[in-house]
């Protein structure tokens, strides 16, 4: 390992160490740490948003390329900045109006078809028990109905509706614990990275 | 305080040091675990094994550092795959945390099989906005990345040549840490149809199972299982998911053992009372 890479592993791995450091107890080390990650996120993104959104967007096209139609979006943009003052705050409303305006407009009828009627076609699928397809698509049929009853406090959960909201409940459970358990895989898959990165670097100080 | 009590008080800090040893031990023991292949990964790389030389591929590299560990592993597997087989990649970067990372991995892959940029793959980059960002190359790749990371026009490029948006790609991978993936399934397959693979963090998994039957996406990889089935099924050199999978387990097993602890605590100290 060369110098260059062996010092900048290194803060690496003391800033790893600092971050582990909080397992035991809060203490000054994981501060700087953390306000580090903060900080270098903000201003790693602050750079980039500047090169590949200003630049490209607002710079070029306006200056270079004489197109001053992209001075209308960007007036909207600096008109969101107003927030920060309280005289003047009343401006951003336009942009916002704007930006909402756009975003639903866009978002309702794609979040309609994809999140809700696409998904809910796939739950109304053949049901019988010929077979393993379709004794699945039946419990995928009674699970989601059920969940849904058990959301359903416009009437009192007794008898046969609650029963059906009771396993409802347990329908989610069972959904909160495959939950949790990828959740534990995707944390420990962090920390083997990180566990294998401080073996990798001794190994190679070591040579 | 009884055992059973104390079962269930047991300082935190002892389970975080067991969880340490769990994942630290096995990294020196040489041994290997079974990693069994599922249909919704098995489909991923069946799809991307019927693909043919000058194909177009769109992988979408969208995390940060912060979870390269699962993500990392499969873009490695896929991008190799793809170069071996001479499909051209498009590739973007819309986590805002992300593009440095990405270029890394797009430079090591590049050079391994000697590729060029503009010729056998492309890489965008970041832009603002996922969201209206993936609805914009809908349309054309131009409106969002008139040129590529390295500011090079994309007109001018051989590859990018008739290439306007989705409708010449054979479909998108996305690998994503976040909602982004939404994005994709809303917009880029929602929209304009194009086939959606995703390959996400462990954490994510159990969410986007429910696009699979519904057949918004036709693939899903899930965290480091689903990497290291991607790298079996590849069987490629290097496997950096399949040889963490023999730590995951023991760790699993660690953390299954102090769930049982705490039950066993919590049931015995209910009947004690």
């Amino acid at each position: 390992m060369d110098l260059g890479s062996a010092l900048w592993n290194g803060l690496a791995v003391f800033l790893t160490l600092c971050i582990f450091s909080i397992l035991y107890k809060d203490n000054p080390f994981y501060k700087l740490a953390e306000h580090l990650v903060v900080g270098i996120s903000a201003g790693y993104f602050a750079i980039i948003l500047y090169y590949n959104g200003f630049l490209p967007k607002v710079w070029v096209p306006v200056v270079k390329e004489g197109k001053f139609y992209y001075l209308i979006p960007t007036i909207l943009g600096i008109m969101m900045w107003t927030r920060f003052s309280r005289k003047w705050s009343w401006v951003s409303r336009y942009p916002i109006a704007a930006y909402m305006g756009i975003g639903m407009g866009l978002a309702i009828p794609l979040t309609m078809y994809a999140f809700i009627l696409t998904q809910l076609s796939a739950t109304m699928q053949p049901v019988g028990f010929a077979n393993a397809k379709l004794i699945n698509n039946l419990l995928v049929a009674v699970w989601v109905l059920c969940g849904l009853i058990y959301f359903f406090f416009s009437k009192e959960h007794t008898g046969a509706f609650g029963w059906a909201a009771k396993i409802g409940i347990w329908t989610l459970m069972v959904g909160f614990g495959a939950g949790f358990g990828v959740t534990v895989m995707g944390r420990v898959s962090i920390l083997i990275e990180r566990f294998e990165f401080l073996v990798n670097y001794a190994k190679a100080l070591i040579g | 305080m009884s055992f059973y009590e104390k079962m269930m008080t047991l300082d935190r800090r002892w389970v975080y040091l067991c969880v340490g040893i769990a994942v630290a031990v096995p990294l020196f023991v040489p041994f290997t675990v079974p990693v069994s292949v599922t249909p919704e990964v098995r489909s991923v790389y069946d799809f991307v094994e019927s693909l043919k030389e000058g194909d177009r591929l769109f992988i979408a590299i969208d995390y940060d550092p912060t979870v390269m560990a699962e993500l990392q592993p499969m873009s490695l597997t896929i991008m190799r795959q793809c170069f071996a087989k001479g499909v051209k990649l498009i590739i973007s970067a819309l986590h805002q945390n992300g593009p440095g990372m990405a270029e890394q991995l797009v430079s090591l892959v590049s050079k391994e099989f000697d590729k060029k940029s503009g010729v056998d793959y492309c890489y965008l980059g970041y832009k603002p906005y996922p969201g209206l960002t993936i609805l914009a190359m809908g349309q054309n790749f131009r409106i969002p990345f008139p040129q590529d990371y390295y500011g090079v026009s994309l007109d001018s490029m051989p590859m990018m040549q008739g290439v306007r948006n989705y409708d010449q790609v054979k479909a998108i991978i996305a690998m994503e840490a976040g909602w982004v993936a939404d994005s994709w399934i809303r917009d880029a397959n929602g929209r304009y149809k194009v086939p959606v693979a995703l390959g996400v963090t462990g954490v994510m998994a159990a969410d986007y199972f429910q696009y699979l039957p519904s057949k918004q996406i036709f693939g899903l990889m899930g965290g480091l299982k689903g990497a290291a089935e991607y790298e079996s099924l590849a069987k490629q050199k290097e496997r950096q998911a399949t040889g963490r999978m023999k730590v995951q387990t023991i760790a699993h097993i660690m953390v299954i053992i102090f769930i049982v602890i705490g039950n066993v605590g919590f049931f015995m100290s209910k009947r004690k009372k």
